[in-house]
């Protein structure tokens, strides 16, 4: 299950330090951050509640760049 | 501007007002030091933030980190030593307006890409009970409702015109800016814009697999796919880093050090100060923000252009193009067969096309259309039965009876009907009824306008070997290959001989090349996928080859290939520019900071380099 999400980040260095904290977030099974576009492509693990999982890596993404943001919330 | 650059903006344009007013108070010692904190912390607190939590996190090695100790090692030398608080205050600053540059520059080329891709519909017109048309989410909309479109809008999802004629603008979908005429009938896709008249239309897809949707994926993903030079910049800044702070350490100590040990007396704080400069220097933003850059802007510029690149690591194949393989039909040629002779034998003429167009009667191929096409009374009476299609021969049917084939000479041997030669050098479709010759009919396919200036222009950029690659027969090969200056030509392939042909090609080329195979996506899938750069051409709406293709040229004009190599060739120069021009400055002044140190010049020359380096990338947008 693959989903796309928008964020919001500063830098090019910083995009890429958010796709490695989501890569290692529990019930991720891959992450992919595009600085250009702007986006997150997240694919979750078979079962994974998507909203919960997305809480945490927002919340390590937040650890390691404090003005970040993804938009997950419908 | 967004309120985040707005506010930096602003923070950057106060503390540089207070430095300045600060240099004419005549403040002294503390007080002084009190005084140029506060545009530092203005312009740097955010800063100083993230580098303690780049600590407090373990991962302590990135620009913030750099920035801080360089700017606090200033500091507290001016504290104990020199009394320029002036320079901690400076590259705190041009370090943000280095940040907000850049920030506002990525911005505005994701605005420019997103604008000329604007093909997001962002709505559908139903038809609600009162007959009032109602907007809706395009995603809520089944497969065969029937959506209406005003003039001006945007079609929102592929489907069939029920009702009105209008003109439509595929200039966003295919770079074609010559309008497109549809009635009643026709086939339409999403991301055209509707230019005069009122269209309903019933749709055949659902929002997310309509071909707006798809492309608009297929951009927006595209740079997620790394090329190798942008791996390298991952790879590079990760052991960058720690490197340059280990090196400046060792700047710090092992000079003085040595100096004391040999004379008693180092010179320690010079050192400090050199290796601070050094911090300054070696920031690495110029690379990590300009490389990626340059193909994000390259590939927005290629889809303007109709072409989709679907990775960035497919760039730096297209630019090394040395063989391109063609398939020949609807690629080279227009693939609509037209009629060029009939060539009758014991029947008249009518009487041939007749039976021909009657066993074509249920095929879907070119040839039979343009059959069909040629005896235009092909539904009457007459019993068509048992079609039969015989792989790389032709077809078979039973019409009022009697036995019908239809195809080359493959087929005629196979009826055991003994052929006529025929002089032309164009297809020949070969009649028999119950085994007895019936005649041939000879059609020819059109080639492109285009294809000889495609194939011209592919030569002067370089490409060594151009190869047709097709079904038909040796003559007619022959003869569209002369007539448009292609090297080679192998003929009478099935497809699957056409991939055997194709890794043979892929193994005589040099190493340093790549091959590029250029088909109109139907049959050629495997092939699409075997070469190193699979382009496919004319594919709106054909989703196995957008699939299997890495290029898709959204029209059919073979000239785009070289189009698409240029602009490949263009963002591969400039990434190279930028990779060897800032490593070059970089290292050279890392090498003067051993004689001579200055921590103005460094922090000019790390905001200049990434500056220039992100305006070169910005180049790509320009046509080539």
């Amino acid at each position: 299950m693959k989903k796309t999400y928008k964020i919001e980040v500063d830098c090019a260095n910083c995009a890429a330090k958010m796709e490695e904290a989501a890569k290692k977030t529990a019930g991720v099974k891959d992450a992919n951050v595009n600085f250009m576009t702007l986006k997150m492509t997240v694919e979750f693990e078979d079962g994974a509640d998507r909203n919960a999982v997305m809480d945490n890596v927002f919340k390590a993404c937040r650890k390691i760049e404090p003005d970040c943001e993804i938009y997950y919330k419908k | 501007m967004t309120k985040k650059q707005k506010k930096n903006l602003i923070r950057i344009i106060v503390s540089a007002v207070i430095t300045v007013g600060l240099m004419f108070l005549p403040f002294d010692g503390l007080l002084k030091f009190a005084a140029f904190l506060v545009p530092y912390l203005i312009v740097g607190y955010d800063i100083l933030i993230k580098a303690v939590k780049g600590v407090i996190n373990r991962q302590p090695f990135d620009e913030c980190f750099l920035m801080t100790v360089a700017t606090i090692g200033a500091f507290a030398l001016a504290l104990t030593s020199s009394g320029d608080y002036l320079e901690a205050v400076a590259v705190m600053l041009f370090y943000q307006i280095g940040e907000w540059f850049q920030s506002y520059a990525v911005g505005k080329s994701r605005k420019n890409i997103g604008e000329l891709m604007d093909i997001r519909p962002d709505y559908a017109n139903i038809e609600n009970e009162d007959g009032e048309l109602e907007q809706v989410d395009p995603d809520d909309i089944d497969i065969g409702t029937v959506i209406i479109v005003q003039p001006g809008e945007k079609i929102p999802i592929d489907g069939i015109v029920t009702e009105g004629n209008s003109v439509l603008d595929t200039a966003a979908l295919t770079g074609e800016s010559v309008p497109r005429n549809v009635k009643s009938g026709d086939e339409v896709i999403s991301g055209c814009i509707n230019l005069s008249g009122l269209l309903k239309i019933r749709t055949t897809k659902e929002f997310g697999e309509s071909t707006a949707s798809k492309i608009l994926d297929l951009v927006e993903n595209a740079s997620s796919h790394k090329s190798k030079s942008e791996k390298f910049i991952t790879k590079f800044a990760r052991i960058y880093t720690p490197a340059v702070v280990l090196s400046a350490l060792a700047l710090a100590l092992l000079p003085p050090a040595f100096e004391w040990f040999l004379t008693g007396n180092g010179d320690f704080l010079k050192w400090i100060y050199r290796a601070l400069t050094f911090l300054v220097i070696s920031c690495p933003c110029a690379l990590v923000v300009s490389v990626p850059l340059g193909f994000f802007v390259s590939i927005g510029n290629a889809s303007r252009n109709g072409i989709l690149i679907k990775g960035s690591n497919y760039m730096e194949q297209l630019a090394k193009a040395e063989t391109v393989v063609f398939d020949k039909t609807g690629t080279l040629t227009k693939g609509v067969f037209e009629l060029t002779a009939v060539h009758p034998e014991k029947i008249n003429e009518t009487e041939l096309l007749h039976l021909a167009a009657h066993v074509e009667r249920y095929s879907t191929h070119p040839i039979a259309n343009s059959l069909r096409n040629a005896y235009p009374d092909e539904h009457d009476s007459c019993a068509v039965e048992d079609t039969e299609e015989i792989s790389g021969k032709g077809i078979r049917a039973k019409v009022n009876g009697n036995i019908i084939c239809v195809g080359n000479e493959k087929m005629m041997a196979y009826a055991g009907a003994k052929i006529s030669q025929c002089e032309h050098s164009e297809t020949v479709i070969h009649v028999s009824q119950n085994g007895t010759y019936m005649g041939h009919i000879v059609i020819s396919d059109v080639v492109k306008a285009t294809s000889k200036e495609a194939v011209q222009s592919l030569r002067q950029l370089g490409v060594k070997r151009t190869v047709v690659l097709t079904g038909d027969s040796r003559k007619t090969a022959e003869s569209v290959s002369k007539s448009i200056g292609i090297d080679e030509f192998y003929s009478e392939l099935l497809p699957g001989d056409k991939v055997e042909k194709a890794e043979q090609l892929l193994s005589e080329k040099k190493s340093g090349g790549s091959l590029l195979f250029v088909g109109d996506g139907i049959n050629d899938a495997p092939v699409l996928s075997r070469a190193d750069i699979g382009i496919a051409m004319g594919a709106m709406g054909s989703d196995a080859a957008i699939e299997a293709a890495d290029v898709v040229l959204m029209d059919d004009d073979p000239l785009k290939i070289a189009k698409a190599i240029r602009i490949a060739r263009k963002c591969m120069r400039i990434v190279k520019q930028n990779i060897w021009f800032s490593i070059g400055i970089k290292f050279f002044l890392l090498l003067m900071v051993a004689v001579f140190a200055n921590m103005w010049l460094a922090i000019f020359a790390d905001v200049g380099v990434m500056v220039l380096a992100v305006l070169n990338s910005i180049r790509c947008i320009r046509n080539t």
